[in-house]
C-alpha cells in the first residue's frame, strides 16, 4: 500500500535508467542519508559514532571493493588485507614525505598505489580461476605482509615496527591523530564512503558493470562478444584494490590511529568476504548489510549475557561469540544464500502487495 | 654482479661445502612437507566426493588434537582417549552432513566454501570453550611415541633424526597407502570415486550420497587427528597450529584438487623448497620468508599448469 509504484511513469529514459526509479526509494534514501548526516553525529554517544559507525563505514567500503571484483567480477579474491595494508602505509609514507598537502588528497592518492598492486597480483587471474585464483590470491596476501614487517623504510624505521598517524588539519579543524573527534573523522569517513558509493554504483550500472558482469556469467561467451578479458578483468583488480585502499587508509588514519602489520592479515580478508557473502554477492546494499550484520553482531552479542544477568568471563563470551557467528553463518547460507540483499527484495516485494496476499 | 652472485652461485657453493648441513635442511622440509601432505590429503578427500572446498580442515586437525589432549587431560588412559576421539570425529561429521551439508546440497560451490568457514568459526569457539584456549602439550608417552634423536655421522658432519619424525614419516606412508587401497579396492572406495567423477550418476546407480559425504568427511576427520597428533608433538597444542593449514593450500595448487598422490608430492616439494629457500635464499632479503615461499612456489607453477601437477584437465565449454 505504502510501497506502490503504480502511477509513475517514466517519460524520459533518463528516468528509465535511474538507480533509484522509485519514489519511496528516494525518500528512503534520503531519510537514511540524513539520519547518517546530522541524526547519528548530534545525539550519538562517543561510543556509537567511534566505535560502530566509523568501523562499519570503512568496512562497508572494504567490503564494496571486494564486492566489484568477486560479486561483479567472478573473481574470488583473498587478498583484500593485504590490499587493504597497501593503502595504509602508502598514506602513512605519503603524507610523512609531504606533510604538507592535505591528507585527504593522500588518501585519494593511496588507493591508486593499491590498485597498481592489486592489477600486478591479478595477472594470474587471466589464467586460473575459482579456488585457484583464490589461493593465488593469498599469495599476495602473505608476500605482502611480510613486506610491512620486514622493509622498515615502510614504517620509517620506527622502532616498534608499527605506524602511528601523525596530526592533519583541514581548514584549521583537526581531522586526525589523537586529537582529531569522532563527530569530525566520522563526518570525513561518511563523505569518501557516499561519495565512492555514488561512484561504484554509476560504475556497475554502466558499460563497466555490464562487462564485468558478463565475464563473471561466463568468460568465453563474453570475449566471443567481444568483451577484452585482460583489460576488464584486470580493471575489475585495480577498481577493487582502489576501494580496499583507500578503504585501508581510512581504517589507520580515521579509525585506528596506528596499526600494526598484524591488522592487515588473513583474518582482515576472511572478514571481508564474510561480509559480501552474507551480504549479496553483486549488491552494494549487500556490502552495508553484511558489514552491519559481521561487524555489529559480535558487538551486540557481546553484551547479552550482562544484560540477561549471566555472570561470564571475558574469555567464555569470546568463545560463545564465535560459536554464534559460525552457526549464524551457516544458517543464513541455509535460509537465504544469496543474501541480506536477497532477503531485502523478498521484503520489498512483500511491501509491494501488502495489505493482499498477492 | 655481487647480487647475482649471491643469488645463483654462493647457496650452491654452501651446499656442496657442507653437504651434512644440506641433508639436515632436506630432511626437515621433507617431514615438515609430509605434514602439509597430510593436512592436504583431508582437503582433496573431501573435495573429492563432495566438491566442497573444505576450509575447516585446519581446524579439524586442532580440533582433533585438542580433543585428544583434553581427554587426556581429564584422567582418560590414553588409548581410550584416542579411540573417544575417533568418536567424536564422526560425530563431527555425521553433524556436519546433517546441519551443513545436507540443506545446503546444489548451492554454488562458494556457499558451500563460506559454510566451512562457518564450521571454522564454531569449532574454534567450541574448542576453546570446552577445552579452554591455552596450549596444551600433545600425549606422546601414552601413545609409545618415541622421543630423542638418531645421530649419523656422515658426509663430513652430523646428520640428526628425530625418532618422531621417522615415525610420524612411517606412519603417513602407511595411512596413504591404506587410503589408497581402501580407494582402489573396496566396495565403499568404489562408490566413492563414483561420487567423484559426477553426483548424479553416483546417486542413479543407487549410490547414498549422504552416507558417503559421512564416510568422507570422518576419513578426512582420522587424517586430521593423524596430523594432529604429529605436529602437535613437534609444537604445543593451539589454535596458533590453524596457520598451517593455510599452508596446505598451495600444496593442493601444486598437486591438483583431486589428487591424492599430487597432494603427496606438492607437499613435499612445498616443504622442501621452503626450508631450502629460506635457509639458502632467506638471508638475502632478511628472513622469514616460509610465510610466502610456498605460494610464490605454487603460483609459479600454475601459470604453467594452471590444473595441477596431477589435477584432471580444465575443460570449459560455452
Amino acid at each position: 500500500m505504502l510501497y506502490r509504484e503504480a502511477g509513475q511513469f517514466k517519460t524520459s529514459y533518463a528516468s528509465d535508467f535511474a538507480v533509484f526509479p522509485i519514489l519511496q526509494d528516494r525518500i528512503g534514501i534520503a531519510i537514511i542519508l540524513a539520519v547518517a548526516f546530522i541524526i547519528i553525529p548530534l545525539t550519538g554517544n562517543d561510543f556509537l559514532v567511534n566505535a560502530v559507525m566509523i568501523p562499519f563505514l570503512i568496512f562497508s567500503l572494504a567490503a564494496i571493493g571486494l564486492n566489484l571484483l568477486t560479486g561483479y567480477t567472478g573473481l574470488l579474491s583473498l587478498g583484500t588485507g593485504a590490499f587493504m595494508g597497501v593503502g595504509a602505509y602508502a598514506c602513512y609514507k605519503l603524507t610523512t614525505i609531504f606533510p604538507n598537502v592535505n591528507i585527504i588528497v593522500w588518501v585519494i592518492a593511496s588507493g591508486f598505489f593499491s590498485a597498481a598492486v592489486g592489477a600486478i597480483f591479478g595477472l594470474p587471474s587471466l589464467r586460473i580461476k575459482g579456488f585457484y585464483l583464490a589461493i593465488a590470491t593469498l599469495a599476495a596476501q602473505f608476500f605482502l605482509e611480510w613486506c610491512f614487517i620486514r622493509i622498515p623504510w615502510l614504517y620509517n624505521n620506527n622502532v616498534s615496527g608499527a605506524i602511528e598517524v601523525p596530526q592533519r588539519e583541514l581548514l584549521g579543524v583537526i581531522i586526525t591523530g589523537p586529537r582529531a573527534t569522532a563527530q569530525t573523522r566520522y563526518y570525513i569517513v561518511l563523505v569518501l564512503v557516499v561519495l565512492m558509493t555514488w561512484i561504484a554504483s554509476n560504475l556497475v550500472h554502466g558499460r563497466i558493470g555490464r562487462m564485468w558482469m558478463a565475464v563473471r556469467d561466463m568468460d568465453i561467451a563474453a570475449e566471443l562478444m567481444g568483451i577484452r578479458l585482460l583489460p576488464t578483468k584486470l580493471l575489475a583488480f585495480a577498481v577493487s584494490s582502489f576501494y580496499c585502499g583507500v578503504a585501508g587508509a581510512l581504517m589507520v588514519f580515521f579509525w585506528y590511529g596506528g596499526s600494526e602489520a598484524s591488522v592487515f592479515n588473513i583474518n582482515q580478508s576472511f572478514t571481508i568476504l564474510f561480509m559480501i557473502i552474507i551480504g549479496g554477492l553483486g549488491s552494494l546494499l549487500g556490502s552495508f548489510l553484511g558489514a552491519a550484520l559481521i561487524y555489529i553482531l559480535p558487538i551486540v552479542l557481546r553484551f547479552v549475557p550482562p544484560a540477561l544477568g549471566l555472570p561470564l568471563q571475558a574469555a567464555t563470551v569470546e568463545h560463545i561469540t564465535f560459536m554464534t557467528v559460525g552457526i549464524l553463518i551457516v544458517l543464513f547460507l541455509i535460509v537465504e544464500p544469496a543474501g541480506l540483499a536477497r532477503l531485502w527484495l523478498i521484503g520489498k516485494q512483500k511491501l509491494r502487495v501488502w495489505p493482499f496476499p498477492y | 654482479m655481487e647480487l647475482l652472485y649471491q643469488i645463483f652461485v654462493d647457496p650452491f657453493v654452501q651446499m656442496a661445502t657442507a653437504p651434512d648441513l644440506f641433508v639436515q635442511t632436506l630432511w626437515e622440509g621433507l617431514v615438515g612437507g609430509m605434514l602439509y601432505a597430510l593436512i592436504a590429503l583431508g582437503f582433496v578427500l573431501i573435495f573429492k566426493a563432495s566438491g566442497v572446498f573444505n576450509f575447516a580442515q585446519g581446524i579439524m586437525v586442532v580440533f582433533a588434537a585438542l580433543t585428544l589432549v583434553g581427554l587426556y587431560d581429564a584422567g582418560l588412559p590414553a588409548f581410550l582417549a584416542l579411540g573417544l576421539t575417533i568418536v567424536v570425529m564422526f560425530l563431527l561429521a555425521f553433524t556436519v552432513e546433517r546441519a551443513v551439508l545436507r540443506p545446503l546440497v546444489n548451492q554454488p560451490d562458494i556457499i558451500l566454501f563460506m559454510a566451512t568457514f562457518g564450521i571454522t568459526y564454531f569449532l574454534i569457539g567450541f574448542g576453546e570453550f570446552v577445552f579452554g584456549g591455552d596450549p596444551k602439550v600433545m600425549v606422546t608417552d601414552g601413545l609409545f611415541l618415541p622421543k630423542g634423536a638418531i645421530t649419523y655421522k656422515a658426509l663430513g658432519g652430523i646428520v640428526q633424526l628425530q625418532k618422531l619424525d621417522i615415525v610420524a614419516a612411517v606412519t603417513a606412508t602407511i595411512m596413504v597407502a591404506a587410503l589408497g587401497i581402501f580407494f582402489s579396492k573396496t566396495r565403499i572406495g568404489r562408490a566413492l570415486r563414483a561420487v567423484a567423477d559426477s553426483h548424479s550418476a553416483a546417486l542413479s546407480v543407487g549410490i547414498s550420497l549422504e552416507q558417503i559425504w559421512v564416510i568422507v568427511w570422518f576419513a578426512a576427520g582420522l587424517v586430521a587427528l593423524v596430523t594432529g597428533i604429529f605436529w602437535g608433538a613437534r609444537s604445543d597444542v593451539s589454535f596458533a597450529l590453524e596457520v598451517i593449514a593455510l599452508k596446505a593450500l598451495p600444496v593442493l595448487i601444486l598437486g591438483g584438487f583431486t589428487s591424492i598422490p599430487g597432494a603427496i608430492v606438492g607437499g613435499l616439494i612445498i616443504g622442501i623448497g621452503e626450508k631450502l629457500g629460506e635457509f639458502y635464499w632467506g638471508p638475502l632479503v632478511g628472513g622469514g620468508t616460509d610465510a610466502w615461499f610456498a605460494y610464490v612456489i605454487a603460483l609459479v607453477f600454475l601459470l604453467f599448469r594452471p590444473q595441477g601437477l596431477f589435477g584432471e584437465t580444465i575443460i570449459e565449454r560455452v
